[in-house]
């Protein structure tokens, strides 16, 4: 027997409780959608996993309302203490239901257990952990004293991290005393609907988180619903452009946080054993299903060789297969369209010239997969060096000098990250000063943390999420707010009262104008 | 077993090294090799550690650990008592159960290898056989901090006792001072005292002490510098410092090794030692080895842990296995 076929670790499923079908929520409410429902499937096995509603129009309107109403009579209103207070005690719940939420997001992403495990689910908390504490502090956002809510945000978020992309989005949303109404993915709206089962195990005042499914027309009627303040999305380029144009001349604040084609590049004297595992790490964590991918290795030509060489030695003891096993590192494809599209792009990274080399392992039969694959011999005109592959697909490029490195880093559409490995902190800071990179890691890769700020330049979108940056797209300074913009108001009976007490100082604010967060609150 | 002859591994050592193996020509040699970014290497091992071993695959596991433990006594107060109960644990260490294997070695100090090879009889012999080794430590372990010819008599004294295996320690003050040299020579001189009359050689292992060397940096110098100057086996620590053996630690000589196989062709062991206690550590020593080096490391002539306490756990879990639920530590024997 080989050790190194280690005998199948599953996680169980039995934590899982999962419904048949799921609806909308919205106003604390699971409701029927009034669109054709859509399945969600296992992108590793092709199981239905459940039903889930599609929201049109009207369910669109629904939920915006209900935002709205929550925002002017409750959450606005909310001393920021209180809000945080909520926004702990749902930290706290995903903790409590780590295990049951990771099980969940594999069955329904593909992505392998472990990563779900230790890299996603924690970090969804540390994400409501962090912006619970910004919620009473919010005179330190950098945007002078008693800074005000936007109002109703739409949020957008894509498949490769469903349930962090939600944290992104949802937690300095409702710290800085915005409501939200957001729509997962249509592929994998799962977890998002059992965040919205914490939502009530919270106890947070309904409609303050509102959950809509769908697909692309239901995004778009989202982001371009005349009561939204505030537009955040992850996704694709293309998508973000069109959201820009939709809501160019409105009063929408936007942020997109859009695609990459990040430079992850190994200097000749970098830490070898290191590098190699944050090249892995870079482009097949999460199947390479990351905007901020190191995709396009820039190896110095004097240590190519060898480089590639233990690249392939490493990427040969990749574990491909089901994303419940303990052990598997590569998980599955999220979609056939995804999987047609890598397909696509590899294919024409071979008819371009380039080597094509992929990882022995075994397909499994049903469910989208895609081997972990490096392309030698690529150059920068090549499709595969300049489009987002969005997949477990390496292509490797060459440089002779750090002025090259940084030329060829920065020579693409995009600008989201970038990645630098050298002993020598002195060009660390050099080459790190040059790039045209939302985040550029230092002798590491696809780190994150809710205080470090991240987005991109160009093509990859604009605006910060995480950290005081990603709280200020939720904000306004407190004068501009006084100005007045001509915010349309749905609920115009609450808009008097409203008005008041949003030019009350939060930091001021005594008196209660809701139920305090009760008991549980301190467990 | 017989180690390396010396002629092959000098020769070997200029070949690589392009020089004599003085200050200078090791130093340049030592500091041209790539870096370690700590950070990176952690996170590596701690990765290594989340494999779930589970079912047919922890059962193999945990026979293999019992056959790679160097069985260990390293008192002031041992005896021949003691060592003889140390030997009749390791020829039979669950009395239970007929079918756990045997250790690979026991590990004493050099006056006591008599009792233990005496205590061994018959059984004493390569593990590779189903026999049991008898590894001694010497060169004034633990510190090293004695005359080269100290250490040379301690050495051939354990070997002309019936020792099989030496565990030496380098110099760490003189490897801090920068004096690479002086550490290769010494290494090279215990390795020519490893040798029996008759031509054959202990096999060396060589004690970096990394809890003394602190820096990655230093433990992947101290490696290459001892497996150049012909140590058989490359070891974390003489279990007297703490750190002793840590993931991070080995996975960095275990690369070191894999890289020498790929430039050399020849198979160096590596020896964790010190700190490992449970079964579920141990099982991450396995994965680390099999997912760095390769699976063929997994046997006695290139791996082995330096422990006392974990056999016990080892077959504590074993039982378990067995019987599907957990005994005591009254249901092992102490030695």
């Amino acid at each position: 027997m080989s050790f190194l076929e280690y005998a199948p670790a599953p996680e169980s499923r039995a934590i899982l409780s999962l419904r048949d079908s799921y609806g909308l929520f919205i106003d604390g409410e699971f409701v029927d959608g009034r669109g054709t429902p859509f399945q969600s499937i296992s992108p590793a096995s092709e199981e239905k996993i459940a039903t889930i509603a599609n929201a049109n129009a009207a369910d669109v309107d629904d939920a915006v309302a209900a935002a709205r109403r929550a925002h002017d009579r409750v959450w606005s209103r909310m001393s920021g203490r209180d809000r945080g207070k909520y926004l702990f005690r749902i930290a706290r719940l995903i903790q409590e239901r780590a295990r049951e939420l990771a099980v969940a997001e594999s069955l329904d992403n593909g992505k392998p257990i472990k990563e779900s495990r230790d890299v996603d689910v924690p970090l969804v908390a540390a994400w409501f952990f962090y912006y619970a504490g910004w919620a009473d502090k919010l005179d330190y956002a950098g945007l002078g004293a008693s800074p005000k809510a936007l109002g109703v945000a739409a949020q957008v978020i894509p498949w490769n991290f469903p349930l962090l992309m939600l944290a992104w989005k949802i937690a300095p949303a409702l710290a800085a005393g915005n409501t939200v109404v957001l729509k997962p993915a249509e592929t994998t709206p799962l977890t998002a609907l059992i965040f919205a089962e914490i939502v009530q195990q919270a106890d947070l005042p309904p409609g303050v988180v509102n959950i809509i499914t769908g697909a692309g027309d239901t995004g778009a009627a989202l982001v371009g619903h005349g009561d939204v303040d505030k537009v955040a999305f992850t996704g694709s380029t293309a998508v973000g452009r069109a959201i820009a144009k939709q809501v160019a001349g409105t009063h929408k604040k936007v942020t997109l946080e859009l695609g990459g084609k990040a430079a992850n590049i190994v200097f000749d004297d970098a830490p070898i054993d290191q590098a190699i595992e944050g090249i892995v790490n870079g482009i097949f964590f999460n199947q390479g299903h990351v905007c901020c991918a190191g995709s396009r290795l820039l190896v110095q030509e004097s240590i190519h060789d060898e480089v590639v060489e233990r690249l392939k030695t490493r990427l040969s003891t990749l574990r491909l297969g089901d994303p419940l096993d303990k052990n598997t590192d590569i998980g599955a494809i999220n979609s056939r369209e995804q999987l047609d599209r890598i397909r696509e792009l590899s294919d024409a990274g071979v008819a371009e010239g380039a080597d094509r080399w992929s990882a022995p392992c075994e397909i499994p039969e049903n469910g989208f997969w895609y081997a972990p694959t490096i392309f030698t011999n690529v150059q920068t005109s090549n499709r595969i060096a300049r489009e987002e592959i969005f997949g477990p697909v390496l292509s490797v490029l060459t440089f002779r000098t750090p002025q090259e490195a940084i030329a060829k880093a920065n020579n693409t559409p995009y600008g989201l990250s970038a990645g630098i490995w050298t002993d020598k902190g002195s060009r660390i800071l050099a080459v790190a000063d040059q790039l045209r990179a939302g985040v550029v890691w230092a002798n590491t890769f696809n780190r994150f943390d809710p205080s470090s700020p991240f987005g991109g330049y160009k093509e990859s979108g604009y605006g910060r999420e995480g950290g005081r940056h990603g709280l200020g797209a939720y904000l306004a300074p407190a004068s501009v707010t006084r100005a007045g913009r001509p915010a349309p108001r749905a609920v115009e009976a609450a808009s008097a009262a409203s008005a008041a007490a949003a030019d009350e100082k939060p930091a001021r604010r005594t008196r209660r104008t809701t139920k305090p967060a009760k008991k549980g609150a301190a467990k | 077993m017989s180690g390396t002859s010396l002629v092959t591994a000098r020769e070997r050592a200029l070949a690589v090294l392009g020089g004599e193996p003085d200050d200078a020509t090791l130093r340049r040699y030592l500091h041209g090799i790539a870096g370690v970014d700590a950070v990176g290497l952690e996170q590596r091992a701690a990765g290594l550690g989340t494999r779930s071993i589970k079912t047919s695959s922890k059962k193999w596991a945990l026979d293999r650990i019992i056959s790679l433990v160097d069985l260990t006594t390293l008192e002031g107060a041992d005896t021949p008592g003691k060592v003889r109960s140390l030997v009749a644990k390791a020829m039979n260490p669950d009395p239970a159960d007929a079918t756990t294997p045997r250790v690979a070695a026991v590990c004493v100090y050099g006056d006591m290898v008599p009792y233990a090879v005496d205590a061994l009889g018959s059984v004493h012999g390569d593990p590779d056989d189903g026999l049991i080794s008898v590894a001694a430590v010497a060169t004034a372990f633990p510190s090293g901090r004695s005359s080269l010819e100290i250490k040379l008599a301690d050495t051939a004294e354990a070997v002309a006792n019936g020792a099989d295996e030496i565990d030496m320690v380098i110099d760490r003050g003189a490897f801090l001072a920068g004096r690479y040299g002086l550490v290769f020579d010494q290494i090279a001189a215990v390795k020519e005292a490893c040798r029996r009359p008759d031509g054959t050689s202990a096999s060396l292992k060589v004690i970096l002490e990394t809890g003394e060397l602190v820096t990655y940096d230093n433990v992947r110098r101290a490696s290459w510098l001892s497996i150049l100057a012909g140590g058989d086996f490359i070891k974390t620590s003489t279990g007297k410092v703490q750190p002793a053996a840590t993931l991070p630690v080995t996975l960095l000589m275990l690369e070191v090794v894999r890289d020498w196989h790929l430039m050399t062709g020849q198979r160096i062991g590596v020896k964790p030692a010190g700190g490992i206690r449970a079964s579920k550590d141990a099982i991450k020593y396995l994965v680390t080895v099999a997912e760095t080096v390769g699976e063929e490391w997994l046997q006695p002539h290139l791996f082995r842990f330096g422990a006392s306490s974990l056999l016990n756990d080892v077959l504590l879990q074993r039982q378990k296995m067995a019987s599907g639920h957990y005994s005591g530590a009254d249901y092992v024997t102490i030695d």
